[in-house]
């Protein structure tokens, strides 16, 4: 009768658990992994490229950039999870952030933006026929209130800020090693180098290359008040990934 | 007839208003409060038909509250005076309020201070130094035009605004007899007095 409880999100099991919901939480343990680190000039995200192929046109609009949004001039995220789920859910985001500006003729703070793309999610869990969203996301963002942002979210529709986070596949060990090495008061350089070797241990494949990851970063121009949202093209990003890789080699040769 | 006039200095931002409630040819009483705080830091200036006027500025003060309280944030003063500009523009082409104000406040925190907005019943705004609505304004902004600089000290402003009500008393036919004076600054909203 286990059937009873699994196929309806809107009903508890026996033991008080929402199959559903977990289930969905289960399926981003298999995707590509997102890092996430606050620095104190920026916030750097970062996510693993899970299709690569040589027969990939690698500039196709999905493809360039698999999983980072751009979501109004101040806040970017990086998703993990089904990636048409995550469509919807970012168009409600930038919808959202484009009505917030339309009535305040303000840019929306994070917090909020998050908030309303979680009571959305919540709402697919709660109510009947609909399934919940398979997508996590990481929210980089910066606002007058709160400065520089980092939340995650979840398919139940919990959300929390961080100084540094990760989602997706071995995220538990991805964390365990953010606990290890996060500093605070990090630069946004320093928080790059610490977000691609953090990515590197939760991969498969030893070294990193330029068509497995994506990364991007959002920082402020202190002279104009301007958000930069940069996303790392190949070139700009491959000095980065080897310079992790050496150090991650010869930590190794350490290790002998 | 209904009389607003505002003025923006370095540090601080002043309203002024009739105090008269009139109903048709009628005056009802003198001592109508048409300068209604907001939050702390920030009040509407409002004129125009009576029941619209109060109905109005309760449905946005009561909004921004609830924002105030939903997002643990204050709206600034520009984001308020958005707000109003945006609700009354969605109105006036399904059942319009008949409603002017002038809307001051004073912001903490980077890129704030004092800012003065004026908004007509058609939903027009505008970032101002020296405002004003009402036939009382004709007399009072070329008046302000002439005496207004930006380092404007309150008791300058105070005496603006007395030369200036003074003016409408004198030469408007229909000029109330009564004003109230409030200013708002960094420690927020405080009655000047009445002219």
């Amino acid at each position: 009768m286990a059937r009873r409880y699994d196929s309806h999100t809107t009903i508890f099991s026996p033991e008080g658990r929402l199959y559903q919901v977990e289930y969905a939480m289960e399926a981003i343990s298999n995707a590509g992994s997102c890092v996430g680190i606050l620095a104190k000039d920026g916030v750097v995200l970062a996510a693993e490229k899970r299709i690569t192929s040589k027969l990939l046109d690698t500039q196709a609009v999905g493809v360039r950039r698999e999983k980072m949004y751009r979501l109004d001039d101040h806040i970017a995220c990086a998703v993990a999870g089904i990636t048409a789920d995550a469509n919807i859910l970012i168009n409600n985001c930038r919808l959202q952030a484009q009505r917030y500006l339309f009535v305040y003729q303000e840019p929306m703070p994070v917090d909020q933006l998050v908030r309303g793309l979680c009571d959305t999610k919540q709402g697919y869990t709660q109510y009947g026929g609909l399934r919940p969203f398979g997508v996590s996301l990481l929210y980089a963002g910066w606002d007058k209130h709160r400065g520089f942002q980092l939340y995650q979210s979840d398919p139940s529709g919990n959300y929390g800020g961080w100084k540094a986070t990760a989602i997706g596949a071995n995220h538990q060990a991805a964390t365990n090693v953010l606990q290890g090495d996060f500093k605070e008061e990090l630069s946004l350089e320093e928080a790059i180098k610490l977000v691609v070797k953090v990515l590197s241990k939760t991969m498969d494949s030893t070294t990193l290359s330029p068509e497995k990851v994506e990364l991007c970063t959002l920082s402020r121009d202190e002279a104009t008040g301007k958000i930069a949202y940069r996303v790392y093209e190949s070139s700009e990003l491959k000095p980065v990934l080897d310079a992790v890789n050496d150090d991650m080699t010869k930590e190794k040769e350490k290790e002998k | 007839m209904d009389f607003l006039c505002g003025l923006r200095g370095k540090d601080f931002v002043m309203v002024c208003s009739d105090t008269s409630a009139v109903q048709s040819v009628v005056t009802m009483k003198q001592d109508e409060d048409k300068l209604v705080p907001v939050d702390s830091h920030k009040l509407f200036a409002l004129s125009g038909e009576a029941g619209d006027r109060v109905n109005f500025s309760e449905y946005i003060i009561a909004n921004v509250r609830l924002y105030a309280l939903r997002n643990d944030a204050k709206l600034s003063t520009k984001a308020v005076a958005n707000f109003t500009r945006n609700e009354l523009a969605t109105a006036l082409r399904k059942s319009p309020y008949s409603t002017n104000l002038l809307m001051a406040g004073y912001d903490d925190g980077e890129g704030g201070g004092p800012s003065l907005y004026w908004c007509d019943y058609l939903a027009t705004l505008h970032h101002m130094n020296i405002c004003g609505t009402g036939y009382g304004s004709y007399f009072v902004l070329s008046m302000f035009d002439k005496l207004w600089h930006p380092n404007v000290t309150e008791a300058e402003a105070f005496e603006m605004m007395r030369k200036g009500v003074e003016e409408v008393k004198s030469r408007l036919v229909v000029a109330p007899p009564k004003y109230l004076v409030k200013v708002i600054d960094s420690k927020g909203i405080r009655t000047l007095g009445e002219l």
